[in-house]
């Protein structure tokens, strides 16, 4: 037994990837020497050394670039975006080139890289590096998007990330990062394309993806213990691919589906995952399917004004009620 | 100056091959445009008739496995790594027989058999992307130098910067050849630029030599490009040419280039045009006109038969729509 904190597992999933192929390395601002802002990949220097730790300047666009091209040749890059944010800095390398230099080639080239990066809010860290973006690259074709929720998920996830032979998108979470798990094995791997079932019941479907998955997960438990409401909570992992057959037998089970994301409201990843309900479920819908998403805003910065944007546990079990037509008592 | 005995650092196969290889850019890029006016290629095209040597004489010079990279503008350059004739053409037609069967079209032609990682149509994305296969080089401690092209306004974007800058910083094996046509597309890059020489007058900002050489003289191309693929080769780290050079046609298909003074045209036509340029030299190394000759006949024939082929091939098949944008072949993104 283990116990490891998410940002743990981060470096140690980078770690035993890259002990057992040498054509995995690793590349970001402040990653080597630094072990990174977050601290997520303290130790990586002093085991791999520099020519497979490779500290860069602040150039997301080389940064990105220069993984493309070693993968292109054969290599198996992690490269970090310090901050989801940053991706728009280069998000011609990831939207116009990677994500379809495969299909421009009709398949000569292939794009087996990883770009980790630390995504969301709850830090107080303003409009500009508290974003949730997983949207943004779902709406791309030719990336994968992945994006755990435990230290658990961070192993097995980024284990097949790397090994995947498409360009993988792995958005971390800030908030998760001091998250602790007692783990038997570290050692393992979950396929892209699996979503996970963290709580079971047959009232109502909770959907979620990272730091909202956990807190659907406790929104579901005080549900249970206080109002005797059943929920199931889905935790996608990975919107590129998406496991479609899990989201309509739970859809399908519970009858009462409700979203909850942490990205502002228009074309969130719940809007699509609504759309398939509606078009695969809708005959076993007892009532229209609720998102839970943040204003349609940029995040604000003071404590009272982040908090009272992102989904919290308490607003994911008072929508839950409201939905089930429970009145909440006092 | 060159010397008179043709047997000299270059020599006289090498100089038949660069003679051949422009012919092969030359003559495809004319039918290319034929082709167009036909109304047999559709889209857009970037023609780089008149800049032929520089590709021709990194076509001659790089090895097989080394790896080249250019713009939308990369007709040249893709034939002249090998590609065949047929491959580009049947691409700009959206033919089966096209390179990449139809999925990217005249501005990405690809042929990774050949070492062509690519056609990039976003000003200055592929500078980093270059890097990439040069670290690999590195990283595997292997020989194989990165080329990558690309033209004067791509010295403005922040790319180019980021790109030069990582390349020094790691001693990366690459060699980044600026060709400088004068206009950025309709715009003359001297209104835009900071500076007289747009990537010469930056090399210094990067730890780099400043190297300037006339690009349509395919002797000099050949001789400054030998001395940076070497130094890349041998692990010295990379080089920024700045190839002086001028297209004929303007900068797409849809611009007819009436922003150029039509005397300067006329100058860079007649009298610095690469093609008549060697035309000459070969004669005054005392080359037997026979032969130079040829050389040209038998690519006119090459063109010819490859146009024909392309004609004659299938359409793609539009089941191809739905593949390759997922390794597994396919684009299915939900299980």
């Amino acid at each position: 037994m283990a116990q490891l904190t998410y940002r743990e597992s981060v470096s140690l999933a980078i770690a035993q990837s890259m002990r057992k192929d040498q054509k995995v390395f690793f590349m970001g601002e402040d990653v080597g020497a630094a072990g990174g802002v977050f601290k997520a990949t303290v130790g990586l220097l002093d085991e791999f050394g520099p020519e497979r730790i490779k500290d860069c300047p602040i150039s997301e666009q080389a940064i990105l670039g220069a993984a493309m091209g070693a993968a292109m040749s054969g290599l198996r890059p992690i490269a970090e975006i310090m901050f989801s944010d940053f991706l728009a800095v280069c998000w011609d390398i990831i939207a116009n080139q990677i994500a379809k230099t495969r299909y421009m080639s009709d398949g000569q080239i292939n794009i087996p890289l990883v770009i980790r990066t630390a995504n969301g809010g709850g830090s107080k860290f303003g409009a500009q590096h508290s974003q949730s973006l997983e949207n943004w690259s779902m709406a791309i074709p030719g990336l994968k998007v992945v994006a755990p929720s435990s230290p658990r998920d961070v192993l097995g996830l980024m284990a097949s990330s790397v090994q995947d032979p498409d360009p993988v998108i792995f958005y971390e979470h800030k908030s998760l990062y001091a998250m602790k798990e007692e783990l038997d094995k570290t050692d393992i791997e979950i396929p892209l394309g699996q979503a996970n079932i963290m709580h079971k019941g047959n009232d109502v479907l909770l959907i979620g993806l990272g730091l909202m998955a956990q807190r659907a997960k406790k929104a579901a438990e005080i549900l249970k213990e206080k109002f005797n409401v059943d929920a199931t909570v889905l935790d996608l992992r990975t919107l590129v691919p998406l496991d479609l057959q899990s989201i309509k037998r739970e859809a399908k089970k519970c009858g009462q589906v409700i979203t909850v994301e942490e990205n502002p409201r228009l074309c969130g990843w719940g809007a699509e995952i609504s759309s398939l309900i509606i078009e695969h479920c809708f005959k076993d819908l007892k009532g229209p399917i609720k998102r839970i998403t943040t204003p349609h805003i940029p995040l604000p910065s003071a404590d009272i004004l982040e908090d009272n944007t992102i989904p919290s546990v308490d607003v994911i079990v008072d929508e839950t009620l409201t939905k089930l037509k429970i009145k909440k008592e006092k | 100056m060159n010397s008179k005995n043709i047997n000299d650092d270059i020599g006289e196969s090498t100089r038949l091959k660069l003679w051949e290889t422009m012919l092969k850019l030359r003559l495809t890029e004319k039918k290319a445009y034929d082709l167009f006016l036909q109304n047999l290629i559709k889209g857009t095209s970037h023609l780089a008739l008149g800049q032929e040597a520089i590709g021709a004489t990194f076509g001659v010079l790089l090895e097989k496995g080394d790896y080249t990279f250019c713009t939308y503008r990369g007709h040249n350059h893709t034939l002249a790594r090998g590609s065949s004739i047929v491959g580009v053409l049947g691409e700009l037609m959206g033919r089966q027989c096209g390179l990449m069967r139809g999925k990217g079209g005249s501005m990405h032609l690809t042929d990774v058999e050949n070492g062509v990682m690519g056609s990039y149509a976003i000003i200055g994305a592929h500078i980093p992307i270059a890097n990439g296969t040069a670290l690999a080089s590195q990283y595997n401690k292997t020989s194989e130098v990165t080329v990558c092209f690309f033209g004067d306004g791509t010295t403005n974007i922040g790319a180019f910067h980021e790109a030069l800058n990582m390349a020094q910083v790691w001693k990366l094996p690459i060699v980044f050849v600026c060709e400088n046509n004068l206009y950025m597309e309709y715009t003359a890059i001297g209104d835009v630029t900071a500076v007289e020489h747009p990537a010469a007058d930056r090399a210094s900002a990067y730890g780099m030599e400043k190297i300037i050489v006339d690009g349509n003289d395919a002797d000099e191309m050949y001789r400054i490009s030998k001395k940076a693929i070497d130094k890349a080769r041998e692990g010295n780290g990379p080089s920024l040419i700045e190839a002086k050079t001028y297209r004929h046609s303007g900068h797409s298909r849809a611009d007819p280039g009436k922003y150029r003074p039509d005397e300067e045209v006329k100058d860079w036509v007649e009298n610095k045009d690469p093609i008549k340029i060697y035309r000459q030299r070969l004669k005054d190394f005392n080359i037997n006109e026979t032969k130079i000759n040829s050389i040209e006949e038998d690519m006119i024939r090459q063109v010819e038969e490859a146009t024909e082929m392309a004609k004659s091939s299938p359409i793609p098949d539009i089941k191809e729509i739905y593949t390759d944008v997922w390794a597994d072949g396919g684009s299915e993104w939900h299980n």
